[in-house]
């Protein structure tokens, strides 16, 4: 949002404090007055689900890291004591656990949502980019978190990726003693994982706050990717609309995290963190979270150790260059035959990689993944910038509320269109 | 643009060869897990009926009561159960004992405790507050006594445990009727019931004893299990598959004791959601019921 507020205090408690500190004008305009597109759809309520499940994750958290020990011989005793002996400790722990699979759940969604309509485009790929920053500090964090419990799976993961970082030629097997406090994954790494684990989610907050920033900025975008022309015509305040959506998102989106967490909760976890990390002992397949699958998927598919780590890294941070990637000047996928096809397809291929990085890295499993990753870089790196000057697009309406009009009806009584 | 059908032959060879690659990987999955599985591997896991399976389920305290004297009378010489403490076998959701049961149960136990005034380390008898002692002083005493071998916590062994349901099953494992939560303990029973004498040929190792449920079919542990082993007082079979039901039951409310309040306090968070969200429907359309879109 730009311009002059169209905030004026009513009481004179906010005529005061409007003088000293604008914050009842800035949450006006951000919350309330703030324009939003009236054709959004719901998967344009993941912004506000994702912020719901960080101050979700972050609340349960707090209240955990107050009974938890970072300790590495007291750690998987404490998690214990939290599922028995804390008052609702065993709901907070599975709430947190299942709220970070709920998490990277709700931010997959959005960054499809975010590549069908086109949203990295010109003028949000600053906003994208802060997106596809926050995604890498989530992962960081899920990472750091899952090795709290001190369990074999927490104990392992650690090991292969803080491992991955003695791949860098020369200064690797320096940097992974330096990361690790040590030779291996002990003490010192448990307590900086903690300390770290503890951090991040205030930076994550931080950037949030700049993601919504450069989004008042620059607007939604929304499912016909045409820019607002009409205030009037084409939006609906946040507040109540958006507000209401918003909620009623959060509500149903809810529904699935209390399922998960109360009659489910093991499901997505391993059976093997249940068993004490053991440094002698190898699980026989070590399988990170199922937020990790694909990327994990990727790493395993290329034979040579530093080309894996790299192009592990690339695919995480390849969507950040998109906004250049894609050539075509249509935002939505509504108006791109071809390229909505193809979404569909990285969506398969996405899946495909997650369900391979899951099985043991022979045989098949192997071919398949090699198949799906070299996919996975061809649709960034071949197929959007092809696509976007070959393919021909479908008419895109002129405007939102144009987009919004049915064949006959007319677009009278008071710039409201009939659907 | 000309390009465009080509394009779209050239868009539908290449779907079709891509779902034709999706397709033989699920087809192609299951047969080359058929393929290794040769005589070593192990079987999967039965499927049995428990009370505390599902949205509604909850433990069947006189199976658990039942589970605890099996635990006590055959597993305990062995496999520790550190994180109970005896003051949960008087908690609700589990086998409730009376608090004169819990407290002599406990008593029955010798505690190592110290040091006294004098200096000296001590043993007295078990307080409710007190954990399960565990059968060996440590992990190297027990391998020396029992042929190397060390047994495993029974804490959280019920969740420790699992196997793989494979592509599509796993999804089913989530969904609200179907959902299947209880792959440890049918592990669990499957195992203690999976004891026979080796096939023809199968090299088996002194000290080890076959089970086709276990990894590699070869287990460290004896069957612990033998019909009429332990004494019921109702009229329960004593049976080993029964033996191996209720001794399952138990580890897994060992595991989870919070399991019946977690299942009933959800069942109330899930019917307010329900609720909740139908008014907020409500309210919504009422919102946006003057913009059409």
């Amino acid at each position: 949002m730009s311009g002059p507020s169209k905030y004026t205090p009513k009481s004179a408690f906010a005529r005061w404090l409007e003088r000293r500190l604008p914050i009842l004008s800035f949450v006006h305009d951000a919350f309330v007055a703030y324009p939003t597109p009236k054709n959004l759809n719901y998967l344009w309520t993941f912004g506000a689900i994702l912020s719901f499940m960080l101050i979700a994750q972050i609340v349960t958290g707090v209240v955990l890291a107050m009974h938890y020990t970072p300790e590495t011989g007291l750690a998987f005793d404490s998690v214990e004591h939290i599922m028995r002996d804390v008052n609702w400790g065993g709901i907070l722990r599975y709430a947190h656990a299942n709220g970070a699979s709920m998490f990277f759940l709700a931010v997959y969604i959005h960054i499809f949502r975010g590549m069908y309509y086109g949203s990295y485009k010109e003028p949000r790929e600053v906003l994208w980019i802060l997106g596809v920053i926050i995604f890498v500090v989530m992962m960081a964090t899920g990472f750091l978190g899952y090795t709290l419990p001190w369990g074999q799976m927490s104990f392992w993961a650690a090991t292969v990726i803080t491992n991955l970082f003695s791949a860098i030629p020369v200064v690797g097997n320096s940097i992974t003693t330096w990361l690790l406090g040590g030779y291996s994954v002990d003490n010192p790494t448990l307590n900086r994982f903690f300390a770290l684990h503890y951090l991040l989610p205030f930076i994550l907050f931080a950037i949030v706050g700049l993601h919504v920033w450069a989004l008042h900025v620059t607007g939604q975008n929304n499912p016909s990717g045409v820019e607002v022309k009409d205030i009037e015509k084409d939006t609906v305040p946040f507040t109540p609309y958006a507000t209401f959506k918003d909620a009623l998102g959060i509500g149903v989106f809810l529904l699935l995290y209390v399922w998960m967490t109360f009659f489910v909760p093991n499901y997505l976890g391993h059976p093997d963190n249940y068993i004490e990390a053991n440094p002698l002992v190898t699980p026989p397949h070590i399988v990170p979270e199922w937020y990790f699958l694909p990327f994990y998927a990727i790493l395993r598919a290329i034979p040579n150790k530093l080309l894996g780590v790299i192009a592990l890294f690339a695919a995480v941070l390849i969507p950040a260059a998109l906004p250049w990637l894609d050539t075509s000047k249509i935002r939505s996928a509504r108006y791109r035959p071809l390229f909505r096809k193809f979404f569909w397809v990285f969506v398969a291929v996405s899946l495909g990689l997650g369900y391979l990085g899951a099985k043991p890295a022979e045989g098949v499993y192997l071919l398949f993944a090699r198949v799906f990753a070299a996919y996975y870089f061809f649709h960034f790196l071949v197929l959007l910038p092809i696509l976007g000057k070959r393919e021909k697009p479908e008419p895109v309406p002129e405007s939102i509320a144009a987009s919004l009009a049915v064949p006959g009806a007319s677009e009278s009584e008071e710039g409201r269109v009939h659907a | 643009m000309r390009e465009f059908p080509k394009m779209r032959a050239r868009f539908m060879k290449f779907s079709a060869l891509l779902a034709g690659l999706v397709l033989s990987v699920g087809l192609s999955a299951p047969l080359c897990a058929s393929e290794s599985e040769g005589p070593k591997h192990e079987e999967t896991p039965r499927r049995f009926d428990w009370s505390f399976a599902g949205a509604f389920g909850r433990y069947d305290q006189a199976q658990v009561r039942r589970g605890f004297k099996v635990y006590k009378e055959v597993c305990a010489s062995c496999h520790s159960i550190k994180q109970l403490a005896f003051r949960n076998l008087g908690e609700p959701g589990g086998p409730q004992f009376s608090e004169q049961e819990v407290a002599s149960i406990a008593a029955s136990y010798k505690i190592k405790d110290g040091p006294n005034d004098a200096g000296d380390m001590f043993e007295r008898p078990g307080r409710p507050s007190d954990r399960f002692p565990p059968p060996f002083p440590s992990e190297q005493a027990a391998r020396a006594a029992l042929g190397g071998a060390y047994p495993p916590d029974m804490s959280v062994l019920a969740k420790a445990r699992g196997y793989s349901r494979g592509f599509p099953y796993f999804l089913l494992d989530a969904v609200p009727g179907l959902a299947y939560q209880e792959q440890g303990v049918d592990y669990i029973t499957s195992l203690l019931t999976g004891y026979s004498d080796p096939p023809e040929g199968f090299n088996l190792p002194t000290g080890q004893y076959y089970n086709r449920y276990m990894s590699g079919r070869r287990i460290g542990m004896p069957p612990p299990l033998s019909d009429g082993a332990v004494a019921y007082d109702d009229k329960t079979p004593q049976t080993v598959e029964q033996y191996a039901k209720d001794i399952s039951a138990f580890l897994m409310w060992a595991a989870e004791p919070h399991l019946d309040q977690r299942k009933s306090v959800g069942m109330g968070v899930l019917a307010f959601m329900a609720v909740f969200c139908g008014l907020l429907l409500f309210t919504k359309r009422r919102v946006w019921s003057d913009v059409h879109h």
